[in-house]
């Protein structure tokens, strides 16, 4: 409730007469708030839904895709992908996997066939060179099932189900990692506030000759 | 309508089935059938709650009469926190902002609706593959639109004229240049004084100044004569009213505006006409035909289906503005059949359908080296671009007679779903930062680089251009199919022709040379003849105009140039249907003006006693 109140407080009348004359107030009002919201509210009823995509969503969240042993497998992989370094966390750290289980539930046709059957690929792979599932072999083990299929155009023959499996990995987790919180902060991302834009920095027209 | 959504990475998701109901589960559905009429009359009723019915409501109210406006979908304010998309943070979405069945332009996005609505089917003929996206709420598509808001200029009304194909308009520059005018001072546009011979300058807001790769571009399309120019966008950079705010630059407009600083018509047309008391709108309200006096062959009100209730309702009037977007009022009135309408209402011509076009459309993106390791700052910016490319060659010089404008897109983006897709294809292109080159795709802290490395450095341009309106390029009733409210559907039969196909070649070859002069490296296959050239499907433009169209000759018009049914005085259209033809434009600015004067001219008709 808090938030609506607020929000209506700051609602048409303040935002376009006392809030974007001067800079200031409008981002002071609006950026804070909007963070706070994100702990109260259930996810799913944060950005304007509509009756109809609450209840979809609400049935998505209750719905389990993956099993552990699945989700375990791509917890994995998705750090592999992305690990934790100097700058940020991990994908997992930044809450990957989960994203990917929803991501299955709500494009069941285009997703949920080829990510459980390139994790049984990959299982399938590690038993064969290794005698035990891909969560189960050594990382150095675990690198050299990936490096075999992490460079598309470079595979071995036999390996380019894999490759398309990793491909799409890959283009998951960084979907995920790069639209987290802790995504857009390493990437420097600094809109979604009120901001008055008065050009490109002067220093940034001098590096590029266009001053 | 969609500006730049060039944004590679919003994947669109589409089933590509449509639900089709079977006339016999909606006979069983509707046991206590019934028919609601209502006793009183209103002096106008508008179908549609769009670029065009808003401002018929704004106008018509405000002159007094007592306005019905049916909307088929909800209601919808930009500023009530029920509705607000703006200003979430991408993780915000479970889906991280990925397009949905009803939000086909990501999840932020404010348009309901979509390509593909439940229970209300279109289907297409021949290897026709026609796509319509409608959204179903007040304002319309008016809710998803890049604000592009452009003049028609003198020679967009004259074609024929000029390269003697389509049609002339029975209207001039001249006729439509006063209404110009009163659109941009009641709804704001920004821009900059110009002119060019056919890109009229509006009454212009201060425009936003460029961004890093719009800079790049206006001075590398310099070098090979492609003007580029301040885009012409309907958001407000200074304050024109105490109803609307200003831009905050957040770059959002796709989501609608909480402070009311971009055009929607539901926010700055159909908002301030219910303030007159004057105006009463019904929400989900799918209208089913007109309704018609078998004496006197007038218009006399509208029946629909409540879709919350599933009843059938009527609502008389005295007049009928028809705003369902070209093809839903084609539909309207080819399903308005009567014993003295047998061909549907309006339609003596035949033309009801036909000359249907939309926009034509084709896209490339790229990437510039030299913005590999930006410094980053805050470019949001308004929504959509700062710059653009009107149409700057003279087609009689040309292998295809009419013109494109070139729409771009770049910068720092807020990271969403489909961010870094298909860096497997590009990474690989690229030495590292130590000179040296790295196998394609890869994995770990080198491949966590690359993102960083490549961010805001990603282009891309869009051309918008005219398509030559054809009369066997047409929408029609179904003779099999109903909607899930027993609603006879659309069939489309549409293709492109060399006109539009060679258009789109000379667009690509022209990507590719202002990619090369900036230094920028295009991405993906250029395509050739065996894919028309990258041509969108028609409808994917959401452009589509020329289904009821007007002209002096009402044996090959169905309008006049009021907008005013030839067969049927009580009847008008204010949607983009009665366009003559395209222009190389999108089309809502011209919708706004002539819906205004086709609605000051009903209004003059009442005061008259004339109907």
């Amino acid at each position: 409730m808090k938030r609506r109140n607020l929000l209506k407080g700051i609602g048409m009348g303040s935002l376009g007469l006392l809030g974007f004359s001067t800079k200031a107030p409008a981002a002071e009002l609006l950026h804070p708030f909007a963070l706070e919201l994100d702990k109260k509210d259930p996810i799913f009823e944060q950005f304007g839904r509509t009756e109809d995509e609450k209840k979809r969503d609400a049935k998505l969240f209750a719905e389990q895709f993956f099993t552990k042993s699945e989700m375990k497998t791509i917890t994995v992989l998705v750090d592999i992908i992305l690990p934790r370094d100097a700058r940020s966390g991990s994908a997992s750290e930044a809450g990957v996997p989960e994203f990917i289980e929803f991501m299955a539930k709500d494009r069941p046709d285009e997703l949920q066939t080829p990510l459980r059957g390139g994790l049984r690929w990959l299982d399938h792979q590690a038993i064969a060179r290794f005698g035990k599932i891909f969560t189960d072999i050594h990382a150095a083990q675990r690198i050299e099932i990936v490096d075999d299929i992490a460079y598309p155009g470079k595979e071995k023959p036999g390996m380019s189900q894999g490759v398309s499996f990793f491909n799409l990995m890959r283009n998951l987790t960084a979907s995920g990692f790069w639209s987290s919180k802790m995504g857009i902060e390493d990437i420097g991302y600094q809109g979604n506030v009120p901001n008055q834009w008065d050009g490109v920095p002067e220093d940034v027209q001098r590096q590029y000759g266009l001053l | 309508m969609h500006g730049s959504n060039l944004n590679p990475p919003i994947l669109l998701h589409m089933s590509g089935i449509f639900p089709f109901f079977p006339l016999l589960n909606f006979l069983e559905m509707m046991s206590d059938f019934q028919i609601k009429a209502q006793a009183e009359t209103y002096d106008v009723i508008i179908i549609g709650s769009g670029a065009g019915g808003g401002m018929a409501a704004y106008e018509l109210t405000k002159a007094g009469a007592k306005v019905c406006l049916l909307e088929a979908g909800q209601h919808f304010d930009p500023a009530d926190p029920q509705y607000i998309t703006q200003l979430k943070w991408a993780y915000q979405s479970p889906r991280r902002g990925a397009s949905t069945r009803n939000r086909p332009f990501g999840d932020f996005d404010a348009a309901y609706g979509g390509w593909d609505i439940e229970g209300e089917p279109y289907t297409t003929k021949g290897n026709t593959r026609f796509r319509w996206f409608r959204s179903r709420m007040l304002g319309g598509r008016t809710n998803h639109w890049g604000r592009i808001s452009l003049r028609f200029g003198p020679q967009d009304f004259k074609r024929r004229s000029i390269d003697g194909l389509g049609e002339d308009w029975p209207i001039a520059y001249e006729d439509v240049a006063p209404f110009y005018d009163e659109v941009d001072r009641l709804i704001g546009v920004f821009g900059s004084v110009e002119n060019l011979p056919n890109d009229p300058d509006s009454i212009f807001l201060p425009p936003p100044k460029p961004r890093l790769h719009e800079l790049m571009l206006m001075k590398s399309n310099k070098r090979i004569g492609v003007t580029t120019i301040p885009s012409r966008l309907s958001i407000l950079t200074k304050k024109i009213n105490d109803e609307r705010g200003v831009c905050f630059y957040c770059s959002q407009c796709g989501r609608a505006c909480m402070a009311y600083a971009d055009f929607s018509s539901s926010s700055c047309l159909c908002k301030p006409a219910l303030k007159t008391n004057n105006l009463e709108i019904r929400y989900f309200a799918m209208a089913r035909e007109v309704l018609t006096d078998a004496q006197t062959g007038l218009a006399t009100g509208v029946s629909y289906v409540d879709k919350q209730t599933m009843e059938e309702k009527t609502v008389k009037g005295k007049i009928v503005v028809l705003a369902a977007s070209a093809c839903e009022s084609a539909r309207l009135l080819l399903n308005s059949k009567s014993a003295r309408f047998p061909e549907g209402l309006a339609n003596s011509s035949g033309v009801v359908g036909k000359y249907l076009h939309d926009s034509t459309g084709a896209s490339r993106g790229g990437i510039v080296p030299a913005l590999f390791d930006r410094k980053r700052y805050n470019e949001d910016g308004v929504g959509g671009m700062h710059v653009y490319s009107p149409w700057w060659l003279d087609n009689k010089k040309l292998d295809f007679p009419r013109g494109y404008h070139i729409e771009y897109w770049g910068g720092f983006d807020m990271p969403a779903y489909g961010f870094g897709w298909g860096i497997e294809e590009e990474n690989g292109l690229f030495p590292g930062r130590d000179g040296k080159p790295k196998p394609a795709g890869g994995y770990g802290a080198g491949l966590k680089d690359d993102y960083r490395r490549f961010y805001g450095a990603y282009i891309g341009m869009a051309g918008r251009g005219e398509a030559v309106a054809r009369e066997d390029n047409y929408c029609e009733i179904d003779p099999n199919k109903v909607d899930k409210y027993g609603i006879p559907v659309l069939r489309f039969h549409y293709n492109w022709s060399d006109y539009e196909r060679l258009q789109a070649k000379h667009m690509h070859d022209t990507f590719e040379q202002i990619m090369h002069e900036m230094g920028a490296v295009p991405l993906g296959k250029k395509p050739g003849p065996e894919d028309e050239y990258g041509l969108n499907l028609p409808g994917e433009i959401i452009h589509e105009v020329g289904t009821i169209r007007m002209g002096k000759d009402p044996k090959k018009s169905a309008l006049n140039q009021w907008q005013q049914a030839h067969d049927v005085k009580n009847l008008f259209v204010v949607d983009a249907a009665p366009f003559v033809s395209q222009g190389d434009k999108n089309c809502t600015w011209t919708i706004l003006a002539l819906s205004m004067r086709a609605s000051r001219h009903i209004a003059d008709l009442r005061k008259s006693g004339q109907i």
